[in-house]
C-alpha cells in the first residue's frame, strides 16, 4: 500500500525529462530528434484530451484539431500580433503561457457552445456535426485576412521549447487522470457503458457530456498554442479532418479508454511517421527505386489494418499501466 | 398514513397502442407492493413511466406529495426513486466496486477542482463513498467480487449487483423489475429475505414486478394485477390469488 503513495507517474516523467535534456544538451539526441520528441510530447496532450472524449464518455467526436486549431490562432494572434513578443526576452515566458492558456479557455469555451446543442445527438449524428464544426474552423481561419487567410499566420514566435511542452504535457496527462480518478470521472464512464443505466443512477449525463466536451476542447487549445509556437506557423490545412483522423488513430491504437496507450500511441505513430519518411527516402537512394516519402502513408495504413485485425482493441485495451493509476484512496 | 407514491390516472399510448390505462395506485411507506400480470401487459412501461423514462400521454405521478411527472429520470433518481431492469443494464467493462460508486455519484458534494487537485476533502469523501460500497456489496454477498470486472459475473450475482447500485443511490423508493428472473430456488428464497432486509434496515418501500409467485406471494403485502395496461384486480394476496378474473388472465394456466 505504500509503494503506491510514491508519485512513480512524477518520478517516471522527470527521469525523462533529465535525459532527454542531457543527452540534449551533449549532442547525442540532435535538434531533429528533439523536434520530434516535442511533436510527440503535444500529440500526447491530444490524444489523451480526445481520449475523455471518446474513450471515457464514449462519445465520437471527429473535430478535435479544430479545437487545436481554435488555441492555435487565438495565443498565436496574442503573441505575434497583439502582445509582439520576443522569443529573445526570458520575461516574456509569462505573457506566452497566459496566451497558451487564453487559447485554451477559447477552445473550451467553443467546446461548450458547440457540445450543448449537439450532445443530444448519439453516435454517428454526433460525429458528423464535430466533423462539420472542424471543418467549418478551418474554413473560418482560411477567410480571416487579419490572421493571414490561406497562407496562415506567419511568425509566431518559437517560444515552446522541450521544457515548457513537457511541464504542459505532464500536467495535462496529470489532470485527465485525477478526474478519470473521481467521481466525476466515473460518471463519465458510466455514460459509455449505459447511457440509460446512468441517467438512473441519478448521473446528469447531459452535464458530464459536455463536461467533458469542453475540458477535451480546452487541452486540445492549449497542445494547438503549443504547436504554433514550436513550428512557428499556424494553417489551416493543420486543423481540418485529415489530422483529426490521426489523433483519432492514436487513441485506437493505444486502446480506447487508456490514458498510458495514448501516450505510448502518441509517440510510437509520430516516431513511426518520421522514421518511415526517413526509411523510404534511405532504400530509395540505396536502390534507385522511384519511390517518395508518401509511400510512407501507405505503410503507415497497413499497420493500422493489422493493428485492428489482430489487436482491435489496442495496444493497452482499457487499462492502465501501473505507474499512470493512481490506485484506491486508502 | 401519507402515500410515499401516488399514481393517478395514468395513461400511455405507444402510437395507437395503449400500453397503461387508467392506473391509479398509492404505496404507503415501509410497504412492499407487488404488480403483476402476463407477459406485454404494461408492468415495465409502469415502470418506465414512473422513472421518467417515458413521459406518460395522461395522468399524475406524485412521490412525497411533489409532482414528479415527466420530470427528468436522474432528478427522479435525486427525488429518491431507484430501480434495477428486467434486461440487466449493468457497467460492464467497469468493476462491481464502480458500479456502487457510480451510484453514489450526485450524493458526492466534492468538487471538480477538489478532485482534480486531490484535496484532503476529497481523499476523505472518496474514502467515505469506498466503504460504503463495501458494505452494500457485503450485504449483497459480493464482497469477494469488488474488484471483479462486472460482465463476468453470473447472472445470479448481477442480479445482486443491480440492487446494490440502486441501494447506493440512497432511495426512499426501490423499483424492482423482475429481481428473481433467472435464480435458481436457493437463490430466490435469499432474494426474499434480501427484499425483507432492505425495506427493514434500509427504510426503503419495495414496489416489485414479478412473475414469480412464490415471491410475489410470499413478500407482497397488497398486489395489482394488470393486463393489457387495465387494472382487474388489487387486494391481499389471498383475494388477488382467488380472484376469477386473475386465474383466468394470469394463473389460469396454472389453476386449472
Amino acid at each position: 500500500m505504500k509503494l503506491r503513495r510514491i508519485p512513480w507517474f512524477l518520478i517516471a516523467a522527470t527521469l525523462f525529462y533529465v535525459i532527454v535534456y542531457f543527452l540534449n544538451k551533449f549532442d547525442i539526441i540532435n535538434g531533429y530528434l528533439l523536434h520530434i520528441i516535442n511533436l510527440s510530447l503535444i500529440y500526447v496532450i491530444l490524444a489523451t484530451s480526445l481520449n475523455l472524449i471518446n474513450g471515457i464518455t464514449g462519445q465520437f467526436s471527429l473535430g478535435h484539431m479544430g479545437f487545436a486549431g481554435v488555441g492555435a490562432y487565438v495565443s498565436g494572434t496574442l503573441t505575434t500580433l497583439v502582445l509582439k513578443l520576443a522569443p529573445t526576452n526570458p520575461a516574456n515566458m509569462l505573457p506566452f503561457i497566459l496566451s497558451i492558456l487564453a487559447g485554451g479557455l477559447v477552445a473550451a469555451l467553443v467546446g461548450f457552445l458547440i457540445g450543448f446543442p449537439s450532445l443530444r445527438l448519439k453516435g454517428d449524428y454526433l460525429a458528423i456535426v464535430t466533423l462539420g464544426f472542424g471543418e467549418i474552423i478551418r474554413t473560418v481561419f482560411n477567410n480571416i485576412d487579419a490572421v493571414g487567410g490561406p497562407r496562415g499566420l506567419l511568425g509566431i514566435p518559437r517560444f515552446s521549447n522541450f521544457t515548457v511542452i513537457m511541464v504542459f504535457s505532464f500536467i495535462s496527462v496529470v489532470v485527465l487522470r485525477n478526474l478519470i480518478e473521481s467521481s466525476h470521472g466515473r460518471a463519465m464512464l458510466s455514460i459509455r457503458e449505459n447511457e440509460l443505466a446512468a441517467e438512473l443512477v441519478g448521473v446528469d449525463t447531459t452535464r458530464y457530456k459536455v463536461m467533458a466536451f469542453s475540458f477535451g476542447a480546452f487541452f486540445a487549445g492549449l497542445a494547438g498554442g503549443l504547436m504554433a509556437h514550436l513550428i512557428q506557423l499556424a494553417h489551416p490545412t493543420q486543423f481540418g479532418f485529415i489530422k483529426s483522423v490521426e489523433v483519432l488513430i492514436m487513441i485506437y491504437a493505444g486502446g480506447v479508454g487508456s490514458l498510458t496507450g495514448s501516450i505510448l500511441a502518441a509517440f510510437g505513430l509520430t516516431f513511426l511517421s518520421e522514421g518511415l519518411r526517413l526509411g523510404i527516402r534511405a532504400v530509395a537512394d540505396a536502390t534507385g527505386l522511384p519511390i517518395g516519402g508518401e509511400w510512407r502513408m501507405v505503410i503507415y495504413a497497413l499497420l493500422l489494418i493489422f493493428i485492428m485485425l489482430f489487436r482491435n482493441e489496442g495496444l493497452m485495451g482499457n487499462k492502465e499501466a501501473r505507474i499512470i493509476k493512481l490506485g484506491e484512496a486508502d | 398514513m401519507a402515500a410515499l407514491l401516488k399514481i393517478e390516472h395514468l395513461t400511455h399510448f405507444f402510437g395507437g397502442l395503449r400500453a397503461v390505462y387508467d392506473f391509479n395506485f398509492e404505496i404507503p411507506e415501509g410497504a412492499i407492493y407487488g404488480l403483476i400480470g402476463p407477459n406485454g401487459s404494461g408492468k415495465t412501461t409502469t415502470f418506465n413511466l414512473i422513472t421518467g423514462i417515458y413521459v406518460p400521454t395522461e395522468g399524475k405521478i406524485s412521490f412525497q406529495g411533489d409532482n414528479i411527472t415527466g420530470m427528468k429520470p436522474f432528478r427522479i433518481v435525486h427525488k429518491g426513486v431507484a430501480r434495477t431492469f428486467q434486461n440487466l443494464r449493468i457497467f460492464g467493462n467497469l468493476s462491481a466496486m464502480d458500479n456502487i460508486r457510480i451510484a453514489r455519484h450526485y450524493t458526492t458534494t466534492s468538487s471538480l477542482a477538489a478532485s482534480i487537485l486531490r484535496l484532503p476533502s476529497f481523499k476523505k469523501e472518496e474514502r467515505i463513498i469506498k466503504q460504503e460500497a463495501l458494505e452494500l456489496l457485503e450485504l449483497m454477498h459480493l464482497s469477494n467480487r469488488a474488484q471483479e470486472t462486472a460482465k463476468n459475473l453470473p447472472y445470479g450475482e448481477l442480479r445482486r449487483l443491480e440492487i446494490a447500485r440502486a441501494l447506493a443511490t440512497k432511495p426512499k423508493l426501490i423499483l424492482l423489475d423482475e429481481p428473481a428472473a433467472g435464480m435458481n430456488p436457493k437463490e430466490v428464497d435469499d432474494l426474499m429475505h434480501l427484499i425483507r432486509r432492505i425495506r427493514d434496515e434500509f427504510k426503503v418501500t419495495v414496489f416489485l414486478i414479478e412473475h414469480h409467485m412464490q415471491v410475489v406471494m410470499g413478500i407482497c403485502e397488497y398486489i395489482k394485477v394488470i393486463d393489457f395496461g387495465e387494472t382487474i384486480a388489487e387486494g391481499l394476496p389471498e383475494q388477488v390469488r382467488n380472484d376469477p378474473r386473475v386465474l383466468e388472465a394470469y394463473l389460469g394456466k396454472r389453476g386449472a
